[in-house]
């Protein structure tokens, strides 16, 4: 079995999200990075898969040299080795995405084979474009599903499950294919000590693919305008209960 | 005008909330100029898509659209636009909308995008889209001839063309003739698994208690769930609780979890951060229980309660009951 997972690394917002001064990216003089959870679930799928039935699970990011963070992170949890291709730090956007990352299939591929599976987010967490993997999928000629809660594969076949009202739609894809996981497909793993130690040692392959111009061009960010809400605090501690049930009552939720 | 095509997905004969809203961008943006709906198999949603603005519906007839088999769907999507010569293709930003329309731009080598709140079009098309669950907004370029875009969930309202002008004149219904290969059917439903009858719907709940890390175990959701039990409400959570493994991810309100639209949301031991909060937005109002005055959630609370939510929860179920007189 050989694996690929995209990781995209995005910053890890929590609070109040600030932007640079010339608003066309998210300030984070203050924050670290992080991968968004949908790929998190993605990365284990892959581990489970290559500790089921051997072979190899290959992460692959397009992103700043920041990201190499998010790959070691992602070795650490068992991946095989990594793939980063490396950017001055802009968008890209998902088309060039799609590109730079086919260009790094198709390389791979030629020298160790086909992927017989490649797993992506559904989404990504910043962006959010929803097509990568149809993208992928379109230009490798593989079937390609998305929004995925459950992957098994037996005998060639994957068997794929999408969350839809009243229950669950099954799908069944041919290796080799291309699978977009949501969150909840399964529960990931925290980084053993020993996967940290191991992961430094990983082999980690480099190039610069260089950005063409960009027909999804984003000019610049919004942070959208919510009310900016002050809590009218009730009281502290468990005497506040009488005035809580009485905002209850006058919500008409009592 | 430029026509414009609008994929509107339907359940038994109904078109969808998105779908509709969909169609009202479409219809703003083709300003007077045809605007086509398709919709696949289900012909009884077809008749009433001209109260929302489409001229002419097309009706996909395959038995391959009676399950999902989003290749078909953007197969005759593509089709439809190619055909009339479309300037615009939208469709509804669900996970079967974006993955179709996403399908629609990689088989024409067109970029998409996704969850669009505002649409002009022109050279280049000018869009805003939703980013990081709506926390933040993108305003971007579409260099390209045709534009193809989603409609991000509730951003834009659905407008009957009756409450706007006269009555609706009645669109054309015609079948529309899908032309499928053996690769357009490879990825389709083989089957469907009915949920177990569940409880008490997350996304539907009119009141929500959640806890978040603060609640410290699987256990130590006892008085949230006490709390919940009391009135009538669905149990939720962050994202530190389901990946701690205290709760299943079903629960889980937020970007990468469910979106909620509850009368009232009670938040406790959650710190508020925007992808919590980018599921909670349909809430009329929020209740944080924090121990923290200075909790990011306070800026999105309209109430709290400061202090140790073991302590507060149950004080709180004590008064119902006393004030229920149980
Ligand atoms: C792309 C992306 C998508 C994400 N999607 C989601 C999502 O869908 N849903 C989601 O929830 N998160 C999501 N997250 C994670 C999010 O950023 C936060 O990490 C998470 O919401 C934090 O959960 P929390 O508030 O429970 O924990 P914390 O941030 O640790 O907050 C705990 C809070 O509990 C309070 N507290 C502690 N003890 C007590 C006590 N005894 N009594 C009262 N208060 C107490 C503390 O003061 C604090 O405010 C996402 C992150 C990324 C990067
Ligand atoms: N820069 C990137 N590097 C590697 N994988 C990516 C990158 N951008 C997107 N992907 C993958 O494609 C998925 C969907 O992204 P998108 O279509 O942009 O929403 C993500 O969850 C990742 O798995």
């Amino acid at each position: 079995m050989k694996v690929l997972v995209g990781i995209k690394s995005v910053p890890a917002v929590a609070g109040r999200i600030a932007l640079t001064p010339d608003g066309r990216a998210i300030d984070t003089k203050h924050l670290g990075f992080a991968i968004g959870p949908h790929e998190e679930c993605a990365v284990e799928q892959a581990v489970r898969l290559i500790e089921a039935d051997g072979g190899e699970a290959v992460v692959v990011t397009l992103g700043p040299a920041s990201a190499l963070e998010q790959l070691r992170d992602a070795l650490a949890l068992g991946m095989t080795r990594a793939i980063h291709l490396v950017t001055d730090g802009q968008e890209w956007d998902p088309e060039s995405t799609t590109e730079a990352l086919l260009a790094a299939i198709e390389a791979d591929e030629a020298e160790s084979g086909a992927f017989d599976l490649i797993l992506l987010g559904n989404e990504a967490g910043d962006s959010a474009d929803y097509q990568v993997a149809v993208r992928l999928g379109r230009a490798l000629g593989r079937p390609t599903i998305t929004a995925l809660k459950g992957l098994s594969i037996a005998g060639g076949v994957a068997r794929c499950e999408q969350e839809v009202e009243g229950g669950r739609d099954v799908y069944e894809l041919t290796l080799p294919a291309v699978a977009a996981v949501l969150e909840g497909i399964n529960l990931p793993r925290f980084p053993s000590v020993p996967g940290r130690l191991r992961a430094k040692t990983k082999p980690v392959a480099t190039s610069e693919p260089a950005r063409p111009a960009q027909r999804l061009e984003m000019l610049r960010l919004v942070v959208p305008q919510g009310a900016a809400k002050q809590a009218q605090v009730l009281g502290h501690g468990p005497e506040a209960a009488p005035a809580v049930v009485g905002v209850l009552r006058s919500l008409g939720v009592l | 005008m430029p026509p414009v095509v609008v994929l509107v997905t339907t359940a038994s004969g109904a078109a969808d909330e998105v779908s509709l809203q969909a169609l009202t961008l479409g219809r703003r943006i083709a300003a007077g100029g045809p605007v086509h709906a398709l919709v696949l198999a289900d012909e009884a949603a077809a008749a009433g898509l001209g109260d929302w603005g489409a001229t002419e519906v097309h009706v996909a007839r395959h038995a391959a659209f009676t399950r999902a088999a989003p290749d078909a769907a953007a197969r005759v999507l593509g089709d439809l636009a190619d055909q009339v010569g479309a300037a615009a293709v939208l469709g509804p930003g669900t996970e079967a909308g974006n993955t179709i329309l996403a399908r629609v731009a990689a088989r024409a080598g067109l970029p998409f995008a996704a969850n669009c709140t505002a649409l002009t079009l022109g050279a280049p098309t000018t869009l805003t889209r939703s980013r990081w669950g709506g926390s933040l907004l993108e305003e971007a370029a579409l260099h390209a001839d045709r534009a193809i875009v989603t409609t991000a969930p509730h951003a834009i309202a659905a407008e009957p063309v009756s409450g706007v002008a006269a009555p609706a004149p009645a669109a054309t219904v015609t079948p529309f003739d899908a032309r499928l290969d053996e690769a357009d059917l490879a990825v389709r439903v083989v089957d469907r698994v009915p949920a177990a009858a569940g409880g008490l719907s997350l996304a539907e709940a009119k009141v929500v208690v959640s806890g978040g890390r603060g609640v410290g175990s699987a256990e130590g959701f006892r008085p949230v769930e006490e709390l919940a039990g009391l009135l009538g409400a669905a149990v939720g959570c962050s994202r530190a609780v389901t990946i701690s493994g205290w709760r299943s991810h079903t629960d889980q309100v937020g970007q990468t979890g469910t979106k909620i639209a509850p009368n009232l949301y009670i938040a406790a031991g959650i710190s508020g951060a925007t992808q919590h909060l980018a599921g909670a937005r349909g809430a009329k109002k929020i209740l944080a229980i924090n121990k923290d005055a200075e909790a990011p959630i306070m800026a999105a609370a309209d109430y709290a309660v400061i202090g140790d939510l073991h302590a507060i929860l149950p004080a709180i179920s004590a008064e119902i009951r006393r004030a229920r007189g149980a």
